[in-house]
């Protein structure tokens, strides 16, 4: 891996769940691309349905994928071998939205943050009750718990606990999946604390996903935003969140209730009380940025400026782009690298 | 001046499992008025939902709860009101919606038969006149072509679509109190959007009160006249929503509203 190579690459990455009981095949992720450098976060936001958990899965290797690549520290997952994609997890892990269902509820606190450190051999075995401890310490809490059971702690705790034991191997790249949706906003406040201090400290990758555009905007460098299984959106946090370009990401930040009596109303009288999106067009004639793709072959992607891209797809019929455009690179890929 | 419609005061609910007794709610007070919105916040286990449960007189399911103190409504006490009598008011005067869309609604029968069901419980309507009414209901909450979709089953409709007939049924026999505890947690945000604004649309048109129970402050701020927070079973703070939000008094409101995440501030880092 080169200086200038991101840690994480993801191109074209597309999971098809097949046809069922005369349902056609369900394109949950379709084509999606994004990079991820060292020490950074990316925030993959979206509703329910629209792709985000089976993006994080498919990079994990956890989902069987139909195209695209995933490369991590300039290795590509997608062609591993299953032995060689073990050696692999050492370097990437993951964290899940509920911590009452991810630790096993008769392991105690400090077998289950052993397991790992056997599992990949990470520390020889004299060492792992010094590495137990210092994983603990990490993440804020006493190393005498490691004799207590998941059960005896509260849902932020454990949330710190899975955190850890995500951490023992030295992993450089964590997929977060909705990891404080369940926890209690003082918690969660805490819990994204947390995962930034550990950042700072261990130069982590996160892949943050949350439908939750508050807490994104807390964490991440750069964001993405999915609908119907594509990004419709991505760039540097402040670039989506105070110059949103895609309809569907205005139509998302408009949606985000704001704790301010005066300018929630007034949001909120903005909002049309009945749903109006629609689904994906065809491929044929302009699209609004001018491009015909079905004749030129381009990528349906359209670099707004630097390190700001969205996509052509999903439009309303009358709407149109207010930004000012900068013609993309023939067939480019949304990336992270430029522009951050 | 007017009572209120509701009164309530030194509310008390505890749980007894295993011999060990728990209070939950610790004595508050609280009053709604006729056609105000008001609204309930505070964290996982504060109590609220208890308070909620306690003036429909639903003890939550499979525990033994105690409810002390007293509840008025319009001048009935309910706390002391025959289980006969309460049946009239609950869902007539006070109805509720929660926040589960999924399973409150039963997956073998069709949408129509679920709401013809609870009007005929309150309302001596024709089966025609019971669908009719069905229809307007549908209508009222924004499923577009309510006649047909009447006959479709809860799976073929979204969680949003789903907490809209769970609307029209609360509000079918135009109640004066309606309950909503976490009506949008389950939902997208996008669609929570929505249904707040329904619901403020069914106030104004029906002249209803309105408790909103909420974990969520940003919810609160858009939607009720006076707020609640509550804290460990108690009352630790209440205001108009918008001295509260603007000034919070109490260390523990002011806690809560720091730890909120904000959109519309500028992230840690680009």
């Amino acid at each position: 891996m080169t200086a200038s190579e991101p840690l994480l690459r993801v191109r074209d990455l597309s999971v098809v769940f097949p046809a069922r009981r005369g349902n056609p095949p369900v394109h949950a992720v379709d084509q999606v691309s994004f990079d991820i450098d060292q020490g950074q976060t990316l925030g993959l936001v979206g509703e329910s349905g629209s792709g985000k958990t089976t993006t994080g899965r498919a990079i994990l290797q956890l989902q069987p994928v139909a195209g695209g690549t995933v490369t991590l520290l300039g290795q590509d997952l997608s062609s591993m071998s299953r032995s060689e994609m073990r050696q692999m997890r050492r370097h990437i892990q993951f964290v899940q939205q509920n911590p009452y269902s991810s630790l096993h509820p008769r392991m105690t606190i400090g077998r289950a943050l052993a397991e790992p450190l056997r599992v990949h051999h990470s520390v020889p075995a004299a060492k792992i009750d010094a590495r137990v401890a210092e994983l603990l310490d990490l993440v804020g809490m006493e190393k005498s718990v490691i004799q207590r059971y998941p059960h005896e702690f509260s849902g932020g705790q454990r949330q710190r606990i899975v955190i850890a034991r995500a951490l023992a191997v030295n992993p450089d790249f964590v997929v977060c999946d909705e990891p404080v949706s369940a926890l209690d906003v003082r918690i969660q406040a805490q819990i994204v604390t947390l995962l930034d201090t550990l950042q700072d400290r261990l130069g982590l990758s996160y892949l943050f996903i949350a439908h939750d555009l508050a807490v994104v905007r807390r964490i991440a460098h750069r964001v993405a935003v999915m609908f119907g299984g594509q990004i419709v959106e991505l760039g540097n946090a402040d670039q989506v969140y105070d110059t949103p370009e895609h309809p569907y990401t205005r139509t998302l930040m408009d949606a985000v209730p704001i704790p301010n009596p005066a300018h929630q109303r007034e949001r909120l009288a903005r909002i049309p009380e009945v749903p109006q999106f629609r689904g994906r067009e065809g491929m044929a004639g302009a699209c609004l940025f001018g491009d015909d793709h079905a004749e030129t072959g381009t990528a349906t992607w359209h670099q707004l400026s630097d390190g700001h891209g969205v996509s052509c797809r999903f439009w309303p019929p009358d709407a149109s782009p207010t930004h000012a455009m900068v013609k993309a690179p023939q067939r480019s890929a949304p990336s992270s690298s430029d522009g951050s | 001046m007017n009572a209120p419609l509701l009164q309530v005061e030194a509310l008390t609910a505890q749980f007894t499992s295993r011999g060990q007794i728990s209070q939950v709610v610790k004595g508050i007070a609280f009053e709604i008025d006729s056609g105000q919105s008001v609204g309930f916040v505070g964290e996982s286990g504060c109590g609220k939902s208890v308070t909620a449960r306690a003036v429909m007189r639903l003890a939550p399911e499979s525990s033994s709860v105690q409810v002390g103190g007293s509840i008025r409504f319009d001048g009935t006490d309910l706390l002391t009101l025959q289980e006969s009598a309460m049946r009239e008011i609950r869902g007539r005067r006070i109805a509720m919606v929660f926040q589960d869309p999924m399973t409150s609604l039963n997956p073998v029968m069709t949408i129509g038969a679920q709401v013809d069901d609870m009007i005929g419980k309150h309302m001596a309507l024709s089966r025609k006149n019971t669908r009719q009414r069905t229809v307007e209901l549908l209508d009222l909450v924004g499923i577009r072509d309510p006649a047909r979709r009447a006959n479709d089953y809860p799976h073929q409709f979204s969680g949003g679509m789903r907490q809209r007939v769970l609307i029209a049924m609360a509000v079918s026999c135009e109640p004066d109190l309606l309950i909503a505890d976490e009506p949008t947690t389950a939902l997208d945000v996008t669609v929570q959007a929505q249904i707040l604004r329904l619901l403020q649309r069914l106030r104004r048109e029906l002249g209803m009160a309105l408790m909103l129970i909420t974990h969520d402050f940003g919810v609160i701020a858009g939607m009720v006249e006076r707020v609640y927070v509550m804290y460990d079973g108690e009352i630790v703070e209440s205001g108009g929503v918008d001295e509260l939000f603007a000034n919070p008094q109490h260390s523990y409101t002011r806690a809560l509203l720091d730890a909120v995440p904000r959109i519309e501030s500028a992230g840690r880092k680009s």
